[in-house]
């Protein structure tokens, strides 16, 4: 038997298509977190809550109102989107001119009262969304089961990604975005509407965290602390991948994702430290992150 | 100067007390139910063993020898510090006679410190550390529910028995989780299975995919978990992702109740192995209550509720038959009856505090072979409380000669 390692050959292609699925997880969420903090520099701590908040979502439309998962894909994320925008309208709205510390706090606030109300009304053992019909069971790949379910996950956060990148870097709004977070009052002279920019921006940034929670929703229990497991990963995702870079953002989600699932196949114990160990020899070689520019 | 005030306040309390209840310390029974009900056990316990108290007092009428009995309640947030401040205060300033509920370990076995200087009664159904009967026991303090032990029994032995005789830990990476699988892995050996390796991994991860399948491929007939809450949860549900129950092998959860099968649904669940010390669809008596609970409710009961009735209500029996509140009186009575009620049949309290009654290895059942909401256990085994529960003699407390 071919070994990698000491491990076999099928168990490393095992892990490393496992380290993928949850790096799809992580470039979705630091996707977010990277576009907003790009082109608002608000460093949006309530992140994770509109992760479990998109989740949540997709777990009321089911139970109360029979709405399956395909709607809720689309509903979920346009629903945390406008949440987000009454909360960048009615608040961060007044905090761009002062200090981003600021923002830093509100969010992190709204993160813990988001997450106090749910696990009041929800308890915390969550509550459990099954898998759409279309994709349960699994496909046998001959070195592992892949569970259908993830596959998807995979494929759909690969086409969110690359269409938030495009979008962005490549559409006449997108280049209004990026011209703004240059130099705002310029492009307001030229008639842009910057704060719609922002608001919209915002709104986009936490409808991505909404479509990543309705995807994890038949993955992992819909639980009101599940935002909040992982946001902390998720930021040193975004240090890695250097603050504000898309691409950089992207890219790193899915390697981090891979490293940390073969720490779990070499040394588990340290599996939830690999990203931090990483962020900290990354920030040591190159600060400004992998993707970043230099200041 | 605190002890002054605290003479001063018993004496005015005696002195108010109406003469029909001079037995009953200032006139009223008041029972402290103290746990998580915001954290991660807010589940397993939480608001609901407070509802679980207030039935217990409403069933017994709502007296005892005349005085009014009253439950109040806080939220320990998993904090020993938190915790033993409130019981501080509870029993200094608030005429508290008993705490009871008192899940997690760690608070468990500081409010039982506080109990037994304060000469004051405490009934543990949340917490599981056998400690609480054994170096650290009281002879005021009584642990009623379950212990890590009768988990380890139930899972870990009787499972054998069916058959599960080569066993894989996926094992939380701190305290808690090592002694479940040291336990364990002892009453697993003990009952000639073999323990094929573990997985150690750190607290709330959200995805075991990795460690899921390397417990799949070492082939083990049972995959114990050995974590807790949200963690098992997650284990189990992605279990049921990859095929492992489909595949033949059995998952044991050490700790985990029927409110938290009820979180997972059957679908995620169903095959899973798992010890409890109740089931509200037992026996007519057990249904009865629970129907009742869960009118009040909108759930079922775990052990760790119906515990809390149980506890509540053998207190309140003690308290009648003595005719006292008195301390030293009513532990002498909670010693020495025995418990029969819809939690226990036939239940002792060891000279160490613990209350001795049978477990139940339990299988999650199949969404097709569940009839009703909440119908969720097939019972595989009765364990005898006797073999379940460390024997007083070998508890290590040195209250037992």
């Amino acid at each position: 038997m071919i070994t990698i390692l000491g491990i076999p050959i099928q168990a490393f292609l095992g892990q490393l298509l496992v380290g993928l699925i949850n790096g799809s997880f992580y470039a979705m969420l630091s996707l977010g977190l990277a576009v907003i903090f790009g082109l608002l520099r608000v460093i949006n701590f309530a992140h994770g809550a509109q992760y479990m908040l998109g989740a949540f979502v997709g777990y009321l439309l089911l139970v109360q109102l029979g709405v399956g998962y395909w709607p809720a894909l689309l509903l979920a994320p346009i629903i945390v989107g406008i949440s987000g925008i009454v909360v960048e309208r009615l608040a961060l709205a007044r905090l761009y001119d002062v200090d981003p510390l600021y923002g830093l706090l509100f969010t992190f606030g709204l993160a813990l009262v988001l997450e106090g109300i749910f696990r009041y009304y929800f308890g915390v053992s969550g509550n459990p969304y099954p898998v759409p019909p279309l994709l349960a069971g699994g496909t046998n790949l001959g070195f592992m089961f892949l569970p259908n379910y993830r596959g998807w996950v995979v494929i759909a956060s690969l086409i969110f990604c690359l269409g938030t990148w495009l979008v962005i870097e490549k559409t006449k709004l997108g280049s209004y975005l990026r011209a703004a977070t240059e130099n705002r009052s310029l492009v307001q002279a030229f008639g842009v509407n910057v704060p719609l920019l922002l608001t919209l921006t915002y709104g986009l940034g936490s409808a991505l965290a909404g479509l990543a929670g309705i995807l994890a929703a038949p993955v992992y229990q819909v639980s009101p602390l599940m935002g909040s497991n992982l946001i902390i990963v998720v930021f040193a995702v975004v240090v890695v991948g250097g603050m504000g870079s898309i691409l950089g953002a992207i890219v790193t989600g899915y390697l981090l994702g891979v490293a940390e699932g073969l720490t779990k196949v070499f040394y588990p114990e340290a599996s939830n430290i690999v990203v931090f160990v990483i962020m900290a020899i990354v920030l040591l070689i190159r600060p400004a992150g992998l993707f970043g520019k230099e200041a | 100067m605190k002890l002054t005030y605290l003479m001063s306040a018993a004496l005015l309390a005696a002195a108010a007390a109406p003469a029909f209840a001079a037995e009953i310390s200032d006139g009223k029974v008041k029972i402290g139910i103290l746990n998580d009900q915001s954290g991660v056990y807010a589940d397993f316990g939480g608001k609901w063993s407070v509802e679980a108290a207030k039935m217990a007092v409403e069933d017994f009428g709502g007296k005892v020898q005349g005085a009014t009995i009253e439950v109040i309640s806080a939220d320990h947030q998993n904090k020993p510090d938190i915790a033993a401040n409130i019981a501080r205060q509870w029993y200094d300033t608030e005429q508290v006679d008993a705490i009871m509920e008192l899940t997690t370990s760690s608070v468990a076995l500081a409010v039982q410190g506080i109990s037994a200087e304060k000469k004051k009664i405490d009934i543990v159904t949340g917490a599981a550390t056998t400690d609480l009967t054994g170096k650290a026991c009281s002879p005021y303090g009584f642990h009623w529910a379950y212990d890590t032990h009768s988990l380890a029994v139930g899972t870990g032995g009787a499972l054998v028995k069916q058959g599960g005789d080569t066993w894989y830990f996926l094992t939380a990476d701190y305290a808690f989780g090592y002694s479940l699988e040291e336990q364990t892995s002892n009453f697993v050996k003990a009952q000639g299975g073999k323990v094929l390796g573990s997985v150690r991994h750190p607290l709330a991860t959200t995805d075991y995919s990795s460690f899921l399948l390397q417990a799949q491929a070492s082939g083990a007939k049972v995959i114990g978990l050995a974590n807790a809450g949200l963690d098992t949860a997650n284990s189990i549900k992605q279990a049921a992702e990859f095929g492992i129950v489909a595949g033949g092998q059995r998952l044991a959860a050490l700790l985990f109740t029927l409110a938290e099968v009820h979180g997972l649904g059957l679908e995620a669940a169903q095959g899973l192995t798992l010890t409890e010390g109740f089931y509200w669809d037992r026996n007519d008596e057990s249904r009865e209550w629970s129907k009742r609970y869960m009118e009040r409710t909108g759930r079922m009961p775990n052990m760790v509720q119906a515990g809390t009735y149980s506890a509540v209500t053998q207190y309140l029996k003690a308290i009648d038959k003595s005719g006292t509140d008195e301390t030293e009186a009513v532990s002498e009575e909670l010693h020495a009856m025995p418990v029969d009620d819809i939690f226990a049949h036939g239940g002792k309290v060891g000279p160490n505090g613990r209350m001795i009654h049978d477990m139940y290895l339990m299988e999650v059942k199949k969404p097709s072979e569940s009839k009703q909401p909440w119908d969720y256990y097939k019972v595989l085994a009765t364990i005898p409380g006797d073999e379940a529960y460390i024997k007083p003699e070998e508890s290590g407390c040195p209250l037992v000669d």
